[in-house]
């Protein structure tokens, strides 16, 4: 395959972020945003998919605003939605350490840890709303860490140099989360909010352009059913899991998005994924998932690696003098601190010249001795106990004697369905919110900033951006009868019976794992132009062989768990396809897009700003539609990032 | 190692469901649970046989979708959530039975599965705070002394995954209504709710088929998040005070 497989299409643009000075555009936009009357707001149906932080917040936002709210969640509740897991905290610009933050410098970290990937007015809305969301959460109970004066405590995270990180022990994200749920469940309790756990979407309806709806499945009873609304928002979270082994959770899946993708809603740089630099190196073979933990360790954990390639005496054997502390020598100023993309790389490179430890030598040490040493085990014990305990259980190390080992995994995507400043995709009346956007991160995201996203996101923005879609539109109601429904629903159905009817010899987690090596081997931390090729020979074989010999055991009427997951496995084997296309368009490394053929004589990540300053936007079709949305950055000059 | 795995199978509601043997090998000490029911389900899947359901999520211990009986005790031999659990726990040649949450107000769905929505319903009684969400005051506006932020975390720890429930020989959801009745009972911005939520939230508990608490303390035993027993003696505190 000499040619790229796609097509070029116009330029796409945001339209919606006012044209007035960066600071005050946010206050523009809630002022032009056409208001629903209060009265009227309970005539209108919102759907709301997912009940992480994005979704569980915004149900709870949109049906206190008095929208009669459908929501549905694949989980047996909406508590356990995988924004739980979120350890290390949230970032917010509320300089309480009068240590010099301010909403322009958070907007300002964001926008360069992005690595100028990111729209200048999303960011800064982000930072501007980040103050509004610890209110929020401190009025709902969220049992944020204090110091001793009862005030909140905040740490510093990669990439920054202020603390403002707010945090509960490890375990900001269930915390948060918890807030979230709870205030849904109030609505829920108030008959505002129709809640469907076990449900899954699996289509979405679009009625002459517009999103009127989804399909979903009652995955208990395997009935599929029609839900109408006057607007769809999605918040379903990331599609890491295209890699098979990922820190996230094993039900999270890219279906919503994609099958939304290929009802119109274009898909803005699959190829971001962001590929976290502490987690629990694999165990073997059977490894079902990836265990993270959190970035906040780098705060008082030296990562090192021997001196001497293939050192195989334990840790506590080398002399200090014997250790390469990388990221301390390669960046003296950030240090451990440094951004996740350039922490990631740096201990890949480590191990790929042979320096790694542990078993296959794919690890670094993480070493805390230096720190207890000087702090006391106690206080090391009360800022991150519970992740010790955590590695301890799954590693049988104890950390606070033995260094821990890590090594990079797949935690998180950038890219994701294609929004404006409204966070309204190409479908109308389809909103996409938290990961499941491409909107804020730009080709890289800063730690603690995926639970300030999804939360701004569905409290503040889609609560107010919606409103103006629904305000400005009409509604015919939509029967259950009409064409299109009724045909959504043919379509859903029949791609079920057909996964059940294979019969085939091989299990869809074969194809999973087989799916995610070769993302991982291709389209993973380093990418280049003859393995990406590679790839995307490979995948639409596998994808054919996946239809081909498949087997889904047992039926549809009933709770089938490998149908469920046959189902988003063929949605994987799709998106890796443009996940790869993009990746090979891209010519340039930036964030976490590394592209060997792109890089400065240190080894770090070359932009190319003149030819790819852009987010790529694809349309689906028989080849993907390329289309670019130019980003200008007016307030923030693109350097090359420098961290050291 | 290789293992014998006596499961719990019942293909939903209307089925008395029984306890089937199942050879599994290759097993490594380095597997987590979960991961011993996957190799068991490959095979089953390859052999044109139905594969055990279970819930699990996140497999780090946070999410509280998995959990099953394991050997007579909830989530098994180690304080920890089934996920969590690694086979080092077990030695070759281990007979490990393996059983879904047994409550009342824990239906069973299917195999391993059960319905544990009374939880939710819980919450939905009055496990919240009537924030408005959109406008709060400023975060600082109150300060909370760090005793009391770390005794409600210490409750809010809880991961809802029942295994306080299941562990109980009443069947009692104490130790999960009491962790939230305190963690929000003991902050200042749930203190004004704080009579009616205790009196709801007992009330919906009730009402969903959870047995009495008669202080057996299996709860805690079982509870991965080491939730606090003494919370079961805060919520009827808290409670005799509403019903003043």
């Amino acid at each position: 395959m000499s040619v790229v497989q796609h097509h070029v299409g116009r330029p796409v643009s945001d339209t919606k972020a006012p044209d007035v000075a960066l600071e005050r555009r946010w206050d523009e936009r809630r002022f032009t945003a056409k208001l629903v009357n209060p009265a009227n707001r309970r005539r209108h149906r919102v759907i709301v998919v997912g009940t992480g932080l994005a979704g569980a917040s915004a149900g709870a936002t949109l049906a206190e605003q008095g929208y009669h709210v459908v929501q549905l969640c694949f989980q047996d509740s909406p508590r356990r939605a995988h924004s739980v897991a979120a350890q290390g905290g949230i970032n917010a610009a509320k300089n309480y350490r009068n240590d010099g933050d301010s909403v322009h410098r958070l907007f300002y970290d964001t926008v360069k840890g992005g690595d100028f990937r990111s729209r200048e007015s999303n960011v800064y809305r982000l930072a501007e709303i980040s103050t509004q969301i610890i209110d929020q959460a401190v009025a709902q109970g969220v049992p944020f860490a204090r110091e001793y004066g009862g005030l909140l405590d905040t740490r510093s995270f990669g990439g920054v140099q202020v603390q403002r990180t707010f945090y509960a022990r490890g375990q900001t994200g269930q915390q948060l989360l918890l807030g979230a749920y709870q205030a849904l469940s109030r609505q829920i309790d108030a008959g505002r909010v129709e809640m469907h756990a076990r449900t899954e979407m699996l289509d979405l309806i679009v009625v002459d352009g517009r999103a009127r709806g989804i399909i979903a499945r009652n995955l208990v009873t395997g009935q599929i059913t029609t839900h109408v609304a006057d607007a769809v928002v999605l918040a379903t979270g990331g599609y890491g899991n295209v890699f098979y082994l990922s820190t996230n959770a094993k039900g999270s899946n890219a279906s919503a998005i994609w099958r939304a993708h290929r009802r119109g809603a274009y898909f803005a740089n699959p190829c971001f994924t962001q590929i976290h630099p502490t987690c629990i190196p694999r165990s073997g073979v059977h490894q079902s998932k990836l265990t993270l933990m959190s970035e906040s360790l780098r705060n008082d954990g030296r990562i090192w690696v021997p001196k001497v390639q293939g050192d195989t005496r334990s840790p506590d054997q080398i002399p200090m003098d014997e250790r390469d502390y990388y990221l301390e020598r390669m960046y003296p100023s950030f240090g451990n601190l440094v951004p996740r993309d350039i922490a990631s790389r740096a201990a890949k490179n480590q191990c790929d010249a042979g320096f790694g430890v542990g078993p296959g030598g794919l690890g670094v040490y993480l070493d805390f001795g230096d720190a207890i040493q000087e702090l006391g085990r106690p206080a090391i014990e009360a800022r991150y106990g519970n992740l010790f305990d955590m590695y301890q259980r799954i590693t049988a190390e104890d950390p606070y004697q033995v260094p821990m080992r890590i090594y990079p995994a797949i935690h998180y995507t950038m890219g994701g369905l294609w929004v404006d400043y409204d966070l309204q995709s190409t479908v109308p009346g389809l909103f996409v919110i938290g990961e499941a956007n491409f909107s804020d991160h730009g080709a890289n995201r800063l730690g603690a900033s995926a639970l300030m996203q999804g939360l701004a996101d569905g409290y503040f923005v889609v609560p107010t951006t919606i409103n103006d879609y629904i305000g400005s539109n009409t509604f015919d109601a939509v029967p259950a009868a009409h064409p299109t429904v009724q045909q959504t629903q043919r379509d859903g159905q029949a791609r079920l019976e057909r996964l059940l009817s294979i019969g085939g010899t091989r299990t869809v987690d074969s194809f999973h794992r087989e799916l995610g090596l070769l993302l991982w081997d291709h389209c993973g931390m380093s990418r280049n132009e003859s393995g990406l090729r590679e790839a995307l020979e490979r995948v639409p074989e596998l994808r054919a062989d996946f239809w081909h010999s498949v087997r889904v055991p047992g039926e549809g009427a009933e709770l089938n768990q490998e149908l469920e997951k046959a189902n988003r496995v063929a949605d994987f084997l799709e998106l890796a396809e443009l996940m790869l296309v993009d990746a090979l368009v891209r010519e340039e490394s930036c964030g976490g897009h590394f592209r060997e053929e792109h890089q400065t004589a240190a080894g770090e990540a070359l932009r190319d700003d003149a030819r790819f300053s852009h987010v790529a936007v694809w349309e689906h079709g028989d080849r993907p539609v390329l289309h670019r949305e130019e980003l200008t950055f007016d307030h923030v000059r693109p350097t090359q990032r420098s961290y050291t | 190692m290789k293992l014998t795995v006596r499961i719990w199978r019942q293909s939903g509601s209307g089925d008395r469901g029984r306890m089937v043997s199942y050879a599994v090998q290759d097993i490594r000490p380095e597997m987590s649970f979960l991961e011993m029911l996957d190799v068991l389900n490959q095979d089953l899947i390859t052999n044109g046989e139905d594969p055990v359901a279970f819930d699990h999520d996140c497999r780090e211990g946070i999410c509280g979708a998995c959990g099953v009986v394991i050997n007579g005790r909830a989530h098994g031999p180690e304080q920890t959530t089934t996920c969590q659990l690694h086979m080092r726990a077990f030695r070759d040649g281990d007979v490990i039975d393996v059983e879904p949450w047994r409550a009342t107000g824990f239906p069973v769905v299917k195999d391993l599965v059960v319905d544990r929505s009374a939880l939710d319903r819980i919450v939905q009684a009055g496990g919240y705070i009537t924030a408005p969400t959109g406008s709060a005051p400023e975060a600082h506006a109150i300060p909370v002394p760090k005793h009391d932020a770390e005794l409600a975390f210490d409750n809010a720890t809880c991961i809802g995954c029942g295994a306080c429930v299941a562990a109980c020989p009443n069947g009692s959801a104490m130790l999960f209504t009491s962790a939230k009745v305190t963690h929000l009972n003991v902050l200042p911005q749930g203190r004004p709710e704080r009579e009616q939520r205790v009196l709801d939230m007992v009330a919906a508990m009730d009402d969903e088929g959870f047995g009495g608490c008669t202080n057996t303390g299996e709860c805690v035993k079982s509870c991965p998040k080491e939730l606090p027993f003494a919370s079961i003696a805060r919520l009827n505190r808290e409670f005799l005070r509403a019903s003043r």
